[in-house]
């Protein structure tokens, strides 16, 4: 049974409102951090910690924490990013929909270290029922004097704010949210200056995950050193993934970063196996926009060893053989799942999602989506599979955002690990529209070639 | 005494450059010029905020500068990227560069319509000029192009979306020259459309400059359109007394018609600053006065000899040398039969043009001809 500091209390009846959360030892940290602590001293925990970015970039957060310019006389934000919209990834709403408090407890805490006095939560615009139950949670926190003026008499004030995006995956990306919080069109700004510099309205601004928020209760209630105990290398403490696909158990489980993935899919513990009996051929280990890996290699690593779940084991190999541990949407595909038609329709997301600003995602997105559907309807031609890799060679790396980089690589992926399959669609274009390919070898042990 | 501020010292294709602190990587590129400079289709340094979309101006830094010489690992845009002392920038230089800068080209020209023969854009587009210089021959996309409706924005603009790259140049225009923006960006990705909201005319004193900065035809000058092809007309300066903008303008002239007014460009395309300030012209000077009186002419447009619109004008240009005569031995060719020899109708002594009325016999009476030549 792995360690969890989250999710330990997320089962108990009423969590979600103030008084039972108190009860169950909330807000301590509130109180440990104002009443005995410097915000420096804060951040040098959340350092201590080595906490990384929940969000997928996994950038560790102290480290961005102390890169917040602090000039005087301008006012500084922390803003949460609770703009979830990867396909596959629901972990914040999990956790924002039932221990709405342990956010906002960590807001309070975070907002003292950065000397935030009006933070943020950007929340994306379809979890219309969770701004409602953070606004309570906000009002409840305000009432009892977590909030606003002077709280516990330490002389920091502090304001929470939600607001609601309209519905774009791309607001998601920091210097997007931040141009829609500002109530203009969500396009990504030009980095350099980063938030940290100019963010919101011009002012220094930390935008972090709302898991990597919450997760900063447990480092100031038990110290960031015990914290960093917990998990392999730096991949320190615990992560919530939201497993979905053909498993049994699908649903959000918060892992101590010690398992292995052959664990996390097969053990009752977690996913509890593949569903229906069927056999693993494919699993997304980290949201959408991460490489897909065939079964014999999230497994095993291309060197031989065992894929744990941390973020250096899923990154290993790098993208050849390796995958990322991204924002933790476990995505399971068996072998009845057609890689070719989960690629399709992943590239239609993001160029449904493309913010248009800059020429290759705008168009390159929309083009890989229409050659993808080529190949699923058995249309393809051979040099087909070829053009899409030049595409998303061009795609990559040369936008303004990850958004371009995001769509290109699972098509990237999918063409290094499942070429066969989709020369398989464009060979056989008849069977293609009737049947799947199959497992065919993707679960077959590689052999390790000595170096 | 003022403190000279340092320079900086920036190396762009092996050529080193001396800029002021703040300049970008694009800007010190066009104080070198010719091919060193990276093609922009989105920046335009009038316009604040511009730049970093089309990524046609990408280049590889190779040192980021002399206290860090590490190379950045992503292509940067030259545009919205500042020099460093010591960087060393690669922009022709660079295999990756002209790589990503094909597959840009290709991505622009994916859903462009190619109607270039009926745009009045052809000739002075960006656009055309990016891609013969920079694309590849053809095209790999087999897919059908995305269109968009013709929409009507007001009596003076044509708004042609279908050919748009969203440079986003015309809304920073109606932003920052005029005083209240009506149009701009709706949706997103690649079906995002420059719009106004059900159909507003666009009519503010300085809106005809988006005209100007739209590097291709999706926005263009209704008093022009399906006029004239732009090489066949012939471009003057001119001027006159504007109390709302330094009326300073390109007249194109077919004849004694002035067919279309606009800013003037420089060699990049943009409008030409005048003592620092843009030369931004309001809609009064470009729509409103279309006759040769209206204008103090300066002259003939300086035409970069390498573009379209240069054809038909012999301003600066050199004769090649013939060669014909020196193969016939110093003899012209028209002499080779002269018709005077056997004849003595024509005499190149008659000036006919001179002749008060049509010529007749008695105009090549000998007796006459020596009359008139005595």
């Amino acid at each position: 049974m792995g360690r969890k500091l989250l999710l330990d209390k997320a089962h108990i009846e009423n969590i979600r409102f103030y008084d039972v959360y108190r009860r169950e030892g909330g807000y301590r940290s509130v109180e440990k951090a104002l009443k005995t602590m410097a915000p420096d001293v804060v951040t040098d925990e959340v350092k201590k910690s080595g906490l990384r970015g929940r969000g997928g970039a996994g950038f560790p957060t102290g480290m961005k924490w102390s890169f917040l310019a602090k000039p005087e006389g301008v006012p500084r934000y922390l803003v949460v990013n609770a703009d979830e919209s990867e396909p596959g990834t629901f972990k914040d709403r999990y956790l924002m929909e039932f221990i709405p408090h342990l956010l906002i407890e960590g807001m309070i805490v975070s907002s003292f270290a950065l000397g935030s006095k009006r933070s943020y939560i950007y929340i994306r615009g379809e979890y219309a029922w969770i701004v409602d139950i953070l606004e309570q949670a906000i009002a409840e926190a305000k009432n009892n004097g977590w909030l606003g003026k002077n709280i516990l008499g330490s002389g920091f004030d502090c304001e929470i704010y939600v607001q609601r995006g309209a519905g774009a995956y791309i607001c998601g990306e920091e210097t997007a949210l931040l141009e829609s919080l500002e109530g203009k069109r969500g396009n990504p700004r030009i980095k350099p200056p980063f938030p940290a510099i100019k963010g919101l309205w011009d002012c220094p601004t930390v935008v972090n995950n709302v898991e990597t928020i919450a997760a900063v209760v447990p480092i100031i209630n038990e110290g960031g050193e015990e914290y960093a105990k917990i998990g392999t290398g730096k991949s320190t403490g615990t992560k919530l993934i939201s497993a979905c696909g053909n498993i049994k158990k699908q649903g959000v489980y918060e892992i101590d970063m010690t398992i292995s993935v052959e664990e996390f899919i097969y053990s009752d513990e977690y996913c509890g196996g593949i569903a229906n009996g069927k056999r693993l051929k494919a699993c997304i280990p980290g949201g959408s926009s991460v490489p897909i890996l065939p079964a014999n290699l999230l497994l095993k690593t291309a060197k031989g060893e065992k894929r744990m779940m941390t973020y250096e084991s899923l990154a290993d190999g790098g993208f050849a053989t390796g995958s990322m541990m991204g924002s933790g949407g476990f995505i399971v595909l068996d072998e009845t799942q057609c890689v070719v038609r989960h690629t399709y329709t992943l590239a239609r997301f993001y160029r449904h999602e493309s913010c248009g600003q800059c020429s290759p995602c705008r168009e390159g997105t929309g083009w890989m989506e229409k050659i993808l559907l080529n190949i699923e309807k058995g249309k393809g031609k051979m040099s087909d599979i070829d053009l899409l890799w030049d595409i998303q060679r061009k795609i990559e790396g040369n936008t303004i955002c990850p958004l371009g980089d995001a769509a290109a690589w699972p098509v990237a992926a999918a063409i290094r690990h499942f070429r066969d399959e989709f020369e398989w669609h464009i060979t056989n274009p008849d069977d293609a529209v009737r049947r799947n390919y199959g497992l065919m070898h993707y679960a077959d042990i590689l052999t390790v070639v000595a170096s | 005494m003022a403190e000279v501020p340092k320079l900086f010292k920036v190396t762009i294709d092996n050529i080193t450059i001396e800029v002021a602190p703040g300049t970008t990587v694009l800007n010190a590129a066009r104080q070198i010029g010719g091919d060193v400079t990276p093609p922009a289709m989105c920046y335009y340094s009038k316009l604040q905020g511009s730049g970093g979309k089309c990524r046609t101006c990408l280049v590889e830094v190779a040192a980021g500068s002399a206290a860090d010489p590490r190379p950045m690992p992503k292509l940067v845009a030259s545009c919205r990227t500042n020099v460093m002392d010591g960087m060393i920038v690669k922009n022709i230089t660079s295999e990756r560069v002209k790589d990503a800068r094909a597959g840009v080209v290709e991505f622009l020209l994916l859903n462009h319509p190619l109607d270039c023969p009926i745009c009045d854009q052809a000739g002075e587009c960006h656009l055309q000029d990016l891609g013969y210089e920079h694309g590849k021959e053809g095209t790999r996309y087999e897919f059908s192009r995305r269109t968009f409706e013709k929409e009507d924005i007001g009596p003076y603009i044509q708004l042609h979306m279908t050919r748009c790259i969203l440079c986003y140049r015309c809304t920073y225009v109606a932003d920052q020259l005029t005083n209240n923006r009506v149009h701009g960006i709706l949706d997103r990705g690649d079906h995002a459309e420059i719009s106004t909201y059900i159909s507003k005319a666009i009519d503010n004193d300085f809106s005809g400059n988006m005209i100007d900065v739209c590097p291709v035809g999706a926005l263009t000058d209704k008093t022009f359109r399906f006029k004239n092809r732009v090489w066949f007309t012939k471009p003057v300066d001119a001027h006159r007394d504007c109390d709302k903008c330094c009326g300073k303008v390109t007249l194109w002239n077919r004849g004694d018609e002035v067919l279309r007014v606009t800013a003037r460009k420089d060699q990049w395309g943009e409008v030409q600053s005048y003592d620092g300030k843009p030369g931004w012209i309001c809609n009064t000077c470009r729509f409103d006065k279309k006759h040769l009186n209206d204008w103090v002419i300066e002259g003939p447009m300086k035409v970069n000899r390498h573009s379209v619109i240069s054809a038909n004008h012999y301003v600066e240009t050199v004769k090649p040398q013939e060669t014909i005569a020196e193969v016939m031995g110093g003899r012209q060719p028209r002499l080779m039969m002269d018709i005077h020899n056997i004849s003595d109708v024509n005499k190149p002594g008659v000036h006919l043009s001179e002749l008060p009325g049509p010529a007749t016999g008695e105009t090549f009476n000998p007796q006459q001809l020596n009359g008139s030549e005595s």
